[in-house]
């Protein structure tokens, strides 16, 4: 029967569409994944969202391209871009925050937005309006599994993700500092009677916070190109993750970032390119209106949970 | 309090009067023609942020929607402009009304990034929705304003109608402020629970607010289309939330008034940095002046949480009383030289501080 034939190649098809789009989702969303946890670990810790987070990624990125094209090695440039980052993170505490102590949320707020368009300013200043491309770690030969195709860079983005998973994990479990963070995020005052400092504490998320994000842009750099404005969009669909999260669980952070990856993906290959932007969006309201305290999170998110 | 309202508004409407008089030339009145309509957005941001102590970084949605809907309606449509303004500002209110619900669940941290969500849907629905908005290539064929056979086709004669427009928002919030409702929002920014405890429909007031300021920010987004009589997505994006912030945190955190000085020092500050930082830097284009918002944003912020200008006249006050304190403790000094105790009694400062 020939049309029973012809229907069944649309099915194929469709499946190995669906499956491809499955693949970029899940890229995408660890990425997503990463800049939500580098939020989760910021807020855990002092409350505050960071909104200046997407420009963390940015500067990975943008420093790892440039030094690239500046001839040094890609492992050095991964270094070095990675900790230029994270000491512009723990500056940006101590610049920015540490002096508006005692402020309202809505103040912390409008500061980490002002520091957000700061630094991409001052990227657009250093780097230029123009896009760069960094070279995939290792070449661009897809691996073919299956019927689906995907470049190695994706298998970077994906393994990094866990090993960053299993990284905090075992940050937050095994070290002093991790410990003292947590005892920040569960309870304040009495951390402080501890012998926790924790304005110490809140330098030190925003400086882990910050090589998170950085390690995100460096490896996602091959997948896209940076730009100084590539921040503002990643920051958002990170944001969202971490509310689908609960915002304060890590394991929800990371199931968040995948959902909205594969949604995304999907949505723009299926139903339309042009709204792609727009679909973590929708998603978020839907969230909100539904759950206010994410899909993953307990009844109070203000504290507990890494 | 009346009493000062009335002296200020007056001043207000003396000066408003004579500036086009003062400055004549067409580029002038045009950058006063949009300091008036920036005003209108930062009163209702300012009543959003300052006195009910909700963020909103999606602003410029609420102005988008209001000038489309102005926009399609009277260029599509043929429908007469001041009708379309009503329209679009129902529309973009029972917008705010809507999506008030789900984001007034949100606190603090989650409303500004719903919000900047919202502001982002909203402007990509303006590139996508090519067949209604014309999308990335814009609508052309505004029609100018005009009523009773009076056309609004000069540029003088629109500084007066958004000014007049600007003026009666002006009025208008502050008779909000002093009202009844204008006590439950700030008892809101002081304290969500405690507002709740004394009974406020904390809710309520907060959608309630964010209609008022909704309708604004239509109102002023008609008078754009009008005034440009073309519409391209590009003016309505996250840059120009961030400008409505930027005035309402240069004076509008504490005041009303405040927000039409900010808005006229961020327009200026906007249109001399257009004009300066390509002859400073060598091939800026007009982005590098959102830095500037940056920088403005942060130390503001840090320094002064209340405002720039409410910040600045707190520290004149303080600088005062501390001169007052100085003189009389030396006068304390020259008379009573055996103790040397200040006359001035301990709670003084506080007193004043109030």
């Amino acid at each position: 029967m020939p049309a029973d034939i012809a229907f069944e190649r649309i099915y194929v098809e469709l499946y190995q569409q669906v499956l491809q789009y499955l693949m970029t989702g899940v890229t995408v969303g660890s990425i997503y994944a990463i800049i939500a946890l580098g939020f989760v670990v910021i807020y855990n810790v002092t409350g505050i969202i960071n909104f200046a987070q997407g420009e963390f990624v940015m500067l990975g990125a943008m420093i790892m391209v440039s030094l690239y094209k500046n001839q040094v090695p890609m492992v050095a440039a991964f270094v070095i871009a990675v900790l230029l980052t994270t000491i512009i993170g723990a500056a940006l505490e101590r610049l920015a925050i540490r002096p508006a102590k005692g402020a309202s949320i809505v103040t912390l707020i409008i500061i980490t937005i002002g520091a957000s368009i700061t630094i991409r300013g001052l990227g657009l200043i250093t780097w230029g309006p123009n896009t760069s491309s960094l070279p995939a770690f290792s070449g661009d030969a897809p691996l073919v599994i299956g019927t689906a195709s995907i470049v190695p860079q994706t298998l970077w983005v994906l393994v990094t993700t866990a090993i960053l998973l299993i990284a905090l994990y075992l940050f937050f479990e095994r070290t002093l500092l991790g410990k003292a963070m947590r005892a920040c995020a569960i309870n304040m005052s009495a951390a402080r009677l501890m012998g926790i400092s924790p304005s110490v504490m809140a330098m030190v998320s925003f400086a882990l916070s910050a090589s998170l994000g950085a390690v995100g842009g460096v490896v996602m750099a091959p997948t896209t190109l940076a730009t100084y404005d590539m921040g503002t969009m990643l920051a958002l669909k990170g944001f969202v993750a971490a509310i689908i999260g609960g915002m304060s669980s890590t394991p929800g952070a990371v199931a968040g970032g995948l959902l909205v990856g594969v949604l995304e993906s999907m949505g723009a290959g299926l139903i339309s390119s042009g709204y792609k932007d727009a679909i973590a969006f929708v998603v978020l309201f839907l969230v909100l209106f539904v759950r206010p305290n994410g899909i993953f999170g307990g009844r109070d998110t203000s504290k507990g949970g890494l | 309090m009346r009493h000062q309202n009335r002296i200020i508004l007056s001043a207000l409407f003396v000066v408003i009067g004579v500036l086009p008089f003062v400055f004549t030339s067409s580029y002038h009145i045009s950058v006063m023609i949009f300091i008036g309509i920036h005003a209108m957005l930062a009163i209702g941001l300012c009543l959003l942020m300052g006195y009910a102590g909700q963020v909103s970084l999606g602003h410029a949605a609420f102005f988008g929607l209001g000038a489309y809907a102005s926009g399609i309606l009277t260029a599509s449509y043929h429908v007469d402009p001041w009708l379309a303004m009503g329209l679009a500002a129902i529309f973009t209110g029972l917008v705010a009304f809507i999506i008030g619900k789900p984001l007034f669940r949100l606190k603090g941290n989650n409303l500004a990034m719903g919000t900047l969500g919202f502001g982002i849907i909203v402007y990509i629905m303006l590139v996508e929705m090519t067949d209604l908005t014309g999308g990335p290539s814009g609508l052309r064929g505004v029609p100018s304003l005009s009523i009773f056979g009076f056309t609004f086709d000069k540029d003088i004669k629109y500084f007066y109608l958004v000014w007049a427009l600007a003026l009666l928002f002006l009025i208008l919030s502050l008779n909000i402020v002093n009202s009844r409702v204008g006590r439950a929002l700030r008892s809101i920014h002081g304290s969500e629970i405690a507002a709740e405890m004394l009974g406020v429909d904390t809710n309520k007031y907060k959608i309630q607010i964010l209609i008022v300021s909704a309708v604004y920010a239509s109102v002023a987004g008609s008078l754009y289309a009008h005034y440009v009589t073309f519409l391209s997505p590009p003016p309505f994006g996250f840059k120009l939330s961030i400008e409505v912030l930027v005035m309402v945190v240069i004076g509008g955190l504490s005041s009303v008034y405040g927000a039409i000085f900010g808005a006229a020092a961020t327009t200026l500050l906007s249109e001399t940095l257009r004009g300066t930082v390509p002859k400073l830097l060598s091939g800026a284009g007009g982005e590098y002046e959102i830095v500037v918002f940056g920088v403005i944003l942060m130390v503001v912020m840090i320094f002064m949480p209340t405002g720039l200008t409410s910040g600045t006249l707190n520290l004149v006050r303080r600088w005062r009383q501390e001169k007052a304190l100085r003189v009389e403790t030396r006068e304390a000094e020259d008379g009573n030289a055996v103790t040397g105790v200040p006359r001035v009694p301990e709670g003084r400062t506080a007193i004043e501080d109030n």
